[in-house]
């Protein structure tokens, strides 16, 4: 009873699949003959092909345009011309420009730069095929979940190469301003979408009709990633819902039969941005996109990254899967090229579709040794791993112990078979010698070298010292908390309320559902599946007995329940510390770049002090997801007065929850309103 | 009451109708009586005599009381026509009254047996005889057939006469008939001769309480005429085909009263004797009646010029059990609150039954051109459609068939005599697809049909074509615009060839706002395709549409399906699946419940959120207030 959505990824061990090694073909034969194959796609066959420029002239000349032109030359007091001429500046700086010569130009580097970094690049067969005859039928949206920049052009890589049509690719404004490298990307079908659009009605405009034409016309798969970021903990985001929601509104209204989804997981051994990552999350500022840091970065070619997988999910058809979720007929009385405000059933619908497509995701990466081998070295006191180190044996016996349950959990693992499992292990150490390495039979967290400074380091930044190092490890231990996460949330829910009773677990179980949706990733509407999953996985694991209504904890189980719990526990932790800051230390009302700055150096404080032993909780990440739980349980609320992003607290609230989460008080509902989460 | 269904009499029909009336002149010449100079024929005045209500009174008709005489029991139209597939394996049409009666259709056994992946070797023949022990012995209300005896209406309890007035030609009916299977039938017919015959059997229907079902030509494709079989009262079918007669004609404000059981064909034949005609011709006009149309809202070939039945209508007279409902005047438009017309049009019988109707007439064309345009595809083809619409310049009828449609129409091309027209053919062929470039899998053909005075029609006929050309289109002949009309009245023959070779099709239509006209004919097709995958059918199902009417602000589409069953254990079932999920699809594409189909039970569940529940109240409180006792109990609609 996993939760297998559609069949995306089968779990299981990875070598029932077949899975290629598209860089082997690559080894052995010219890139530059690969660059020049004959490319012979079949295309969508709904569908002509469709010229940037035919495609730039379709959205301005649309309906929906004249109208959004119209009305904001009313509003501004522009002229109608004007506004058109704005409109065309938008679509110019954002439209893509697929040219077949462009992706062989960059097939050629690619090609060289994959074999430098990679020893593979594995991609299921089976999924490639699905996808080559989806592609005929109807428009197909790819759906990549984001780890590295790296991500970027691999799938088009893949198509090009497997006689698929190349997808035109949203990407994030900035990558357009890169110099000679933006117009490749361009060419390279990369359509370029604006950071923070905000309330720009005419941006809106233009970017929804260009992505909906796109999708009408069906006359190249669309690529988008539904996390909207490259996740910068290597664990799945809560997906953004503004692009699905321009994705999907064509087959609602009736424009095209049906759209197939196409989730894509890919997984990385090691990901090129490990460590820049880890202190982005710590407050560095992201470095600018530019195409010198990526010369620069050229001294990334010499380190080896191990494996890549690429797995293509199962196509899904929008129409199966909304069959019952949403009226179509509500689109019947307004003209469909009019912008209209969608209803909360397809705002429940979009949100609902775009969750799944994470999961699946989730489903289908692949999961390396290391990943479990960080999750159990993280368990261990932070300064036990920096100081004192762990035992190489025991974190090997406690690693195989921990393949058997992830097995068990259905993760698909990438443990090689036909070398001994020590072996496995060392190798992934070595790999990850950034990280961890292991001296005189005892594994140490590796800090990074003190920058050579005159001056003496502070406290405060050797802490952020072995933060970072913490982080990076973490990000590797997220990469397998999908498969454990809902069991977790169970085995917490035992050891915080201390009762048996299923109810009364469940209630609790939902309240954690609550709190961590912008954690992790659950489906909405499905918690009480969610529920009995975890049930089952832990009565499957041998951890408890499960009864009509009783949960009952087994001896031979101390050892799983135990280590699930501390999977979460740092989560809780970091909750708890935002929490108490809320409550106790800070301003009634904050803007968000005030406040994590601020989180930040109490944190630190607190973990200097040693009152807390979570580097994690330092994490910027994990503290905004805390406020946009706090927003979405209308915890935390933007100030009407203020004109900027003020928010108001309402510390009883923030200190109800903190009770709960720490088994003070029993659940209750956190809902301002029933509707609160459509 | 029938509504107007997917086949019957287009073109074809009508210079068959020509030639069948020149026949009949003679007999007819008697009914006739012109008077000298004031305007007004009157046909007749009095309800016939009870002593001349043998078969001869109906001389002249086309329907005679006993159906059976001339028209199958478990298929369409007339015993004598049909379509068969002879010795040598090629398909020919029997009879002689249609243009293609007689004829042999070389290419039909080809599309047929590649089309559905059937075979002439596979058969599925229907029972052959009506077998009147198969049929339920009738629920008589004894009180009342007592007293309608002593009124001197004529009625039947005869098994064959009830079985012909318990369907109406839903797939579903006919193939159940076909198998030699009746459900709930009538338990009795009853025959009126005039609208105070009526007036008898709803009086006497009230006091003994038995169920009514107005019964009019039959052709209903909703369900509409099926007895509800929860109801344990005596049903009684009422027959108006009997009530044929025209009763005056009015030149001076060019109006027709006439009873409302007349059949199309007959309305028209008479009119055209005087020199008038209606212009209303649905497709189901050999057989459908004028209350029919009333009940149904129906919808004719030609309403670009002469209106659908709402706007023909000047005056209805229904028979409730309330009483007669009718207006007090005749103006040609009134401002007197909702107009009770719009509470009698579309009823499908429940809430009385439609006896006289006064109704527009003109006078007979002067002159008639069919004409056809070929287009790349069927999106030109809409566009070209659209603006047609725009400029109101629509001929008379103007209808774009698919590339399906298309092909369809060339496999029932009949045999050549001379080698001379094929090599035309041919040429014209190759003129189309390598000189212009269209490809035979993608074009698609609009049929055209004006009518006025020669000038007038030529001039108009300029205009249209000189649009198509801005939208691709190659005028491609009179005679292709011909054959398209024949394709209406002929395809519902077809279906029962198809039956008898494991084949069943359907159609049913909507209407829909011009700018969702290609998106709900490709998703409904697809949505068709793929829900007989679905349902186990073994082969690919011939899915087509076509636009059959424009409108200002719309169009109204036609959608054919048809798939062979072979491998199926309930195709019918398989079947009404796929037509409900075809449905579903329509709506949630913007497009109506039925643009003149009706709703009958077929489609009665969808009635609500078509009207919303308010609409839904307004309807069902008329209803109670016309028929408390639920006489009209066809139960169809609400």
């Amino acid at each position: 009873m996993t939760s297998s959505f559609g069949d995306s990824g089968r779990s299981g061990p990875l070598d029932e699949e077949e899975l290629v090694d598209i860089l082997e073909e690559r080894r052995r034969s010219s890139d530059l003959g690969h660059a020049l194959r004959t490319f012979s796609p079949h295309p969508y066959k709904g569908a002509p092909t469709c010229s940037a420029a035919d495609l730039n002239k379709a959205v301005l000349e649309s309906q929906h345009l004249h109208y959004i032109t119209k009305e904001v030359a009313m509003e501004t007091g522009a002229t109608v011309e004007e506004v058109r001429e704005e409109a065309s500046g938008i679509l110019e700086e954002m439209s893509q420009n697929l040219q077949l010569g462009f992706i062989r130009l960059m097939g050629y580097p690619l090609s060289k730069v994959s074999k430098k970094l990679f020893r593979s690049i594995f991609v299921n067969m089976e999924g490639l095929n699905r996808l080559q005859q989806a592609v005929q039928e109807n428009p197909v949206i790819l759906m990549p979940n984001h780890r590295s920049y790296f991500d970027f052009l691999v799938i088009s890589y893949i198509m090009f190469t497997y006689d698929i049509p190349v997808p035109v690719i949203a990407a994030g404004i900035p990558l357009a301003g890169m110099k000679l490298v933006g117009r490749i990307l361009r060419r390279s079908g990369a359509f370029f979408i604006r950071r923070a659009i905000g309330s720009d009605k005419l941006y809106w405009a233009v970017l929804s009709e260009y992505v909906k034409t796109i999708v009408r016309r069906g006359f190249a798969p669309m690529e988008f990633y539904v996390e909207g970021l490259r996740s910068r903990t290597l664990k799945s985001l809560t997906p953004k819902l503004g692009m699905m929601n321009m994705v999907l509104e064509p087959f609602f209204k009736g424009e095209v039969f049906d759209i197939t989804l196409v989730p894509i997981s890919l997984s990385y051994d090691r990901v090129l941005e490990e460590s820049l990552l880890a202190h982005e999350l710590l407050g560095a500022p992201k470095p600018k996109e530019s195409t010198t840091g990526l010369l620069k970065a050229t001294k990334v070619l010499q380190e080896d990254y191990g494996s890549m997988f690429v797995n293509f999910g199962r196509p899904l058809s929008v129409r199966d899967l909304c069959q019952d979720k949403i009226n179509r007929c509500q689109y019947n009385l307004i003209p469909r090229d009019l912008p209209q405000k969608p209803t909360a059933e397809a705002q429940a619908c979009v949100s609902w579709l775009a969750h799944l497509v994470v999961r699946i995701q989730e489903e289908g990466s692949v999961i390396s040794p290391w990943s479990l081998m960080a999750s159990l070295l993280l368990q261990a006191p932070t300064a036990v791993l920096t100081e004192e180190g762990l035992p190489w044996h025991r974190l090997t016996e406690k690693t195989l112990w921990l393949r058997r349950l992830a097995l068990d959990f259905g993760a698909r693992l990438n443990w090689p078979g036909g070398v001994p499992d020590s072996n496995v292990m060392q190798s992934n150490l070595v790999l990850h010698r950034s990280v961890a390495q292991r001296k005189t039979g005892r594994v140490y967290l590796v800090r990074e070298d003190e920058p050579a400074r005159k001056h003496l380091i502070s406290p405060e930044e050797d802490a952020h010292r072995t933060a970072a190092a913490v982080l990076m490890m973490a990000s590797y231990r997220n990469q397998c908390l999908h498969i454990f996460v809902r069991p977790a949330m169970l085995a917490t829910a035992i050891h915080i309320t201390k009762s048996g009773q299923k109810d009364e677990l469940s209630t609790f179980f939902c309240f954690l559902q609550d709190i961590f949706s912008n954690e992790f990733i659950f489906i909405p509407g499905r918690s009480s599946q969610d529920f009995e999953e975890a049930c089952f996985l832990l009565k499957k694991s041998g951890a408890v007995h499960i009864s009509q209504e009783e949960v009952t904890v087994l001896d031979a189980g101390l050892e799983v329940l135990s280590f699930l719990q501390a999977l979460l526990q740092p989560f809780i932790e970091s909750y708890q510390v935002v929490f108490r800051y809320l409550c106790e230390n800070g301003p009634h009302s904050f803007s968000e770049k005030q406040i994590i700055p601020a989180l930040r150096d109490w944190t630190t404080k607190l973990i200097l002090s040693g009152e807390l032993h979570t580097y994690e909780a330092l994490s910027s990440d994990t503290q905004k997801n805390v406020l946009s739980a706090l927003r979405r349980l209308e915890i935390v609320t933007k100030s009407r007065a203020s004109e900027q992003n003020e928010f108001g607290v309402n510390r009883e609230a923030v200190k109800r929850i903190g009770d709960i989460l720490s088994g003070k008080i029993p659940p209750q509902s956190l809902h301002p309103t029933p509707l609160a989460r459509l | 009451m029938a509504s107007n269904s997917s086949g019957g009499g287009g073109e074809g029909g009508s210079s068959d109708r020509q030639r069948i009336a020149q026949q009949r002149l003679r007999i007819i010449a008697g009914h006739l009586q012109r008077p000298a100079d004031d305007g007004l024929i009157v046909l007749a005045a009095e309800c016939k005599g009870q002593n001349n209500k043998t078969e001869a009174s109906s001389e002249g008709r086309t329907v005679p009381r006993r159906r059976q005489e001339i028209m199958k029991w478990n298929g369409w139209g007339y015993s004598d026509s049909k379509f068969l597939f002879n010795k040598k394996g090629q398909a020919e049409f029997t009879g002689k009254r249609y243009r293609l009666s007689g004829m042999i259709m070389p290419a039909l056994k080809d599309w047929f047996e590649g089309t559905f992946g059937a075979s002439l070797q596979h058969k599925t023949p229907a029972t052959p005889v009506l077998t009147s022990s198969a049929v339920q012995p009738p629920t008589l209300n004894e009180a009342f057939v007592e007293e309608l005896k002593s009124t001197g209406i004529s009625f039947s309890h005869n098994a064959e006469d009830r079985v012909f007035r318990a369907h109406g030609h839903c797939l579903h009916e006919i193939f159940a008939l076909r198998e030699g299977k009746f459900g709930r039938v009538p338990d009795m017919v009853v025959w009126p001769n005039c609208h105070n015959d009526v007036v008898k059997i709803v009086e006497l229907a009230c006091k003994h309480n038995v169920c009514l079902m107005p019964y009019g030509g039959g052709t209903s494709v909703s369900s509409a005429l099926e007895c509800p079989p929860e109801e344990t009262r005596s049903i009684v079918s009422l027959d108006t085909s009997q009530m044929n007669r025209i009763l005056w004609i009015d030149e001076k404000n060019l109006t027709a009263h006439v009873e409302a059981g007349i059949v199309g064909q007959d309305l028209e034949r008479l009119l055209n004797e005087s020199g008038y005609c209606t212009g209303h011709e649905p497709d189901s006009m050999e057989f459908s009646s004028l209350g029919g149309w009333v009940a149904t809202r129906a919808s004719g070939m030609k309403k670009n010029i002469y209106g659908n039945i709402e706007d023909l209508v000047v005056h209805i007279k229904m028979v409730t059990p309330r009483g007669v409902i009718e207006k007090s005047c005749q103006g040609p438009r009134m401002s007197t609150g909702p107009d009770i017309h719009h509470f009698i049009m579309g009823s499908e019988g429940t809430l009385g039954v439609v006896t006289e109707v006064t109704m527009k007439i003109r006078p007979v064309p002067e002159y008639q051109k069919y004409g056809s345009v070929v287009f790349p595809n069927f999106e030109q083809g809409v566009a070209c459609l659209r603006e047609v619409a725009k400029q109101r310049c629509a001929p008379a009828s103007i209808r774009l068939m698919d590339n399906e449609q298309f092909k369809f129409g060339h496999a029932l091309k009949p045999q050549v005599s001379s080698i001379f027209t094929s090599f035309l053919e041919g040429l014209k062929k190759l003129y189309i697809t390598k000189f212009k470039g269209f490809d035979p899998n993608r074009l698609c053909v609009a049929t055209l049909l004006f009518e006025g005075d020669r000038e007038k029609v030529l001039q108009h006929e300029k205009q249209v074509y000189d649009i198509a050309a801005k939208f691709g289109g190659l005028a491609a002949g009179e005679d292709n615009g011909q054959r398209g009309y024949m394709l209406t009245f002929v395809i519902a023959y077809l279906r029962d060839l198809g039956m008898d070779y494991y084949v069943i099709g359907e159609s049913f239509e909507t209407s829909v706002p011009w700018d969702r006209v290609l998106d709900i004919c490709r998703n409904v097709k697809a949505r068709i395709v793929r829900e007989c995958k679905d349902k186990g059918v073994q082969f690919p199902p011939l899915s087509t549409c076509r636009v059959t009417q424009t409108y200002d602000a719309g169009a109204c589409v036609y959608f054919y399906f048809a798939f062979n069953y072979r491998g199926l254990s309930d195709p019918v079932h398989a079947y009404e699946q796929v037509e409900h999920a075809a449905r579903e699809e329509i709506l949630a594409n913007g497009g109506s419940l039925s643009h003149h189909h009706g709703v009958g039970k077929l489609r009665k569940e969808w009635m609500r959120e078509t009207v919303s529940n308010v609409g839904m109240g307004m309807l069902k409180s008329v209803k109670e207030y016309v028929d408390p006792q639920n006489i009209f109990g066809n139960r169809n609609l609400l």
